[in-house]
């Protein structure tokens, strides 16, 4: 499904992924866990395509087919879903409108029609519910003035009303309390089919407790240096990162 | 070199294809020579067959403009004009005489019809069935109304919708009554110019306690080369009426310029509310700044009433330059005005626009809000004046002036003047200038818009304070105008 080899990516002079290799499955939920700064969030990033990285080595490959060449929204409608860790605000814009047109650029691009407006109000009602999402929320401008917990159901609400085939959650846990931390993670377990994958990015251990992954990695350095299964999360937690950078750096 | 010739072939194609309306009606006119002196003005009264009082009135007009001076202090740059190089009058040949529809020239329907304005009132009223909503029609070509519907069931009503130039002769009382009482023959260059030589434009008056049963509204098409079009629109709204008007305006892609100088004047007597809208739509020039319109023109109503209010929406979004501040006199005691303005400028398109608020009459009141989105290379300049008098204790305004820029060629300025001369005053200001940030358009992208959607989205959402104002028809025309406009701004 997502094949991500020897990749290699910089930000002005700075090397941030120094050849990352990944393989993730359909049905498989990957977590990627590393210290502050191993370049966990430049590496959703480029594979959602924002344009302030230079990829100097290496291919992406989404269900076979390069995607590096591909701008942002060509990488939406063919399946790539990216959770923000800081959820943009576009004030003026109701997040319905926003869903709607969302929503109707991938139907387009797929040569579907445009959802009628009821189709689409029963389409989003549906998902809305399940997250707690109140029609009040809705009617609010995209991310403005939502709590920390209403910005991250929001996300997994769009990522429910697009049906991607992966999906990156860039630290989905940070800024949510026990209580939100749960929904949105009923919410992406929801989600979880055999023809769908995840890459959760985490620092801490906790979101792990709720949206179990088949494989652990650990990125240090830009490079994966770990892999294992879920206890391998567990012994980060006890153990911290700190061998891991010290191997970085050796 | 043919891949130059290629390259030039296909940014014209863009352009074209950018501005819709930018084609040009093949109709046989009625022109007056080049070149503007006594007889052209004489020669357009008496097209018109308009009485010696308004000969002489536009005769004054001229003395005046004579010694007056092209104002320089607007934030705008464009070659000298050559007013002895222009037109001052084209009317197409065959809509001389009885406006009713059978008369008109088809090559002029057609043109509405491409425009998207039904002229026909079968047409309209069909579309009235189908829940669209019913607004009255004055279409001016050129210099020249060419036709207005549902004048009769307006009349039912007592309310009176024709063109300037016809109510001069029905009722030359409210005419010689109002015309300059808001805008004075000498009050500016352009509108000096206008007083001496304007064409057509419409006439509305809503008699006392009537409540206009439909929308108003007025399409204005320059359609002729090297033509100004000055037209000049008065509307009155007797003691406690209420009319809303909306005006529309378009012209064919020209690589010559072609210049505006409009004057509205708006007159709301005690109680009364008049809401005029429009949808400024003027070619705007190629992206290299050749052609396009000049839009030199001069609005202000008079709160002459108590209670009376009249509010002002805008969306520019056409015209080479725009130099225009839409006012408001707030004369009466407890009067309102209000100035809500979408300025949307890309490739080399300059606006300087913005409005007056001059608060006279005790308890009066004003809001102001404005946004400007600047693309390409444009400059979008917002200038505003707030002023208080002596004797207007108690005035209130509120201000707030939002610019958004687009890029990094564009420029956006505000320079807003408060006067105030009543300690009782209060007088607020808030302005803001941003971006649309690479993170917003970035977040959109992935969730699958395209760019140009990802930020017509954006920017529908930052005027939409405004948008709300509009007629509700409007409201969707214009969100989808504001996506043409910005086509091409970024990358």
């Amino acid at each position: 499904m997502l094949e991500i080899k020897n990749l290699h990516a910089r930000i002005g002079d700075r090397e941030i992924l120094k050849g990352l290799s990944l393989t993730v499955k359909p049905g498989e939920v990957h977590a990627i866990m590393g210290p502050n700064g191993a370049g966990k969030s430049t590496l959703s990033y480029i594979l959602a395509g924002k344009d302030d990285y230079e990829i100097t080595e290496g291919e992406v490959l989404l269900n076979g087919q390069s995607i590096l060449e591909l701008s942002p929204n060509e990488r939406s409608v063919a399946g790539l879903f990216l959770a923000f860790q800081y959820p943009i605000e576009i004030p003026g814009v109701a997040t319905m409108t926003f869903l709607k047109a969302a929503l109707n650029s991938h139907r387009k691009a797929k040569g579907q029609d445009e959802l009628t407006t009821p189709e689409f109000m029963k389409l989003v009602k549906g998902v809305a519910e399940k997250l707690n999402i109140t029609s009040d929320m809705l009617k609010r401008p995209v991310n403005v003035g939502f709590s920390g917990g209403e910005k991250k159901r929001a996300e997994i609400m769009q990522m429910a009303l697009l049906q991607p085939s992966i999906c990156i959650l860039d630290e989905t846990d940070s800024g949510l309390d026990i209580d939100a931390l749960k929904v949105v993670s009923e919410g992406v377990n929801a989600l979880r089919s055999p023809d769908r994958a995840f890459v959760v990015i985490t620092h801490y251990q906790r979101l792990l407790d709720h949206i179990v992954p088949d494989i652990v990695h650990v990125l240090s350095d830009g490079r994966i240096v770990r892999t294992g299964g879920p206890e391998l999360a567990l012994d980060l937690e006890k153990n911290g990162y700190a061998a891991y950078v010290a191997d970085a750096a050796a | 070199m043919a891949a130059v010739k290629e390259t030039v072939d296909h940014v014209l194609s863009i352009d074209v294809d950018k501005y819709k309306y930018g084609f040009v009606s093949d109709i046989e006119s009625d022109v007056a020579p080049k070149g503007l002196d006594e007889s052209t003005v004489r020669f357009i009264s008496a097209k018109k067959d308009e009485p010696e009082w308004l000969t002489e009135w536009r005769l004054e007009a001229l003395r005046r403009w004579r010694t007056m001076d092209e104002p320089t202090w607007a934030r705008v740059d464009y070659p000298p004009i050559d007013f002895q190089d222009l037109h001052y009058y084209s009317a197409p040949k065959k809509t001389a005489g009885p406006k009713s529809l059978d008369e008109v020239d088809p090559a002029l329907l057609e043109t509405y019809k491409k425009l998207g304005i039904p002229l026909k009132e079968q047409e309209i009223l069909a579309g009235v069935e189908k829940g669209e909503r019913l607004v009255a029609v004055d279409a001016v070509f050129d210099s020249v109304s060419v036709v207005t519907t549902f004048k009769a069931e307006l009349a039912k009503h007592g309310v009176i919708f024709c063109p300037i130039s016809e109510a001069v002769k029905t009722h030359p009382e409210l005419v010689k009554k109002y015309l300059g009482s808001v805008v004075p023959v000498s009050d500016n260059f352009y509108a000096t110019l206008n007083s001496a030589v304007f064409s057509d434009g419409s006439f509305v008056y809503v008699p006392k306690g009537v409540r206009c049963p439909m929308e108003l509204s007025t399409y204005f098409r320059i359609n002729e080369k090297n033509t100004g079009q000055f037209e000049r629109t008065l509307i009155i709204a007797d003691e406690g009426a209420y009319v809303s008007y909306l005006e529309g305006c378009t012209a064919p892609s020209r690589d010559e310029n072609q210049l505006h100088a409009a004057v509205v004047e708006l007159i709301a007597l005690d109680d009364a509310e008049i809401k005029y809208s429009t949808v400024q739509n003027w070619y705007p020039g190629d992206s290299e700044g050749k052609g396009g319109v000049f839009n030199f023109v001069t609005k202000r109503g008079d709160c002459r009433g108590k209670n009376s209010k009249i509010s002002w929406t805008q969306v520019e979004t056409g015209s080479a330059i725009t130099w225009k501040y839409p006012s408001c006199i707030l004369r009466g005691d407890n009067s309102r005005g209000e100035f809500y303005s979408i300025a949307i400028s890309n490739g080399r398109q300059q606006v300087d626009s913005g409005t007056k608020m001059i608060h006279i009459g005790k308890n009066t009141s004003s809001k102001i809000i404005s946004k400007g989105i600047s693309a390409g290379r444009s400059s979008n300049t917002y200038r505003g004046l707030v002023s208080v008098g002596r004797k207007a204790s108690g005035a209130r305004n509120f201000t707030n002036c939002d610019s958004l820029l687009i890029g990094n060629k564009c420029g956006a300025h505000t320079v807003p003047y408060i006067e105030s001369k009543n300690a009782s005053a209060i007088v607020e200001h808030e302005a803001t200038t941003s971006k649309i940030s690479d993170d917003q358009l970035f977040y959109c992208l992935q969730r699958g818009l395209p760019q140009e959607e990802a930020i017509a989205l954006i920017v529908n959402g930052f005027v939409k304070d405004v948008l709300q104002q509009l007629p509700m028809e409007f409201m969707v025309e214009t969100q989808k105008l504001i996506g043409i406009s910005l086509e091409g701004s970024v990358g």
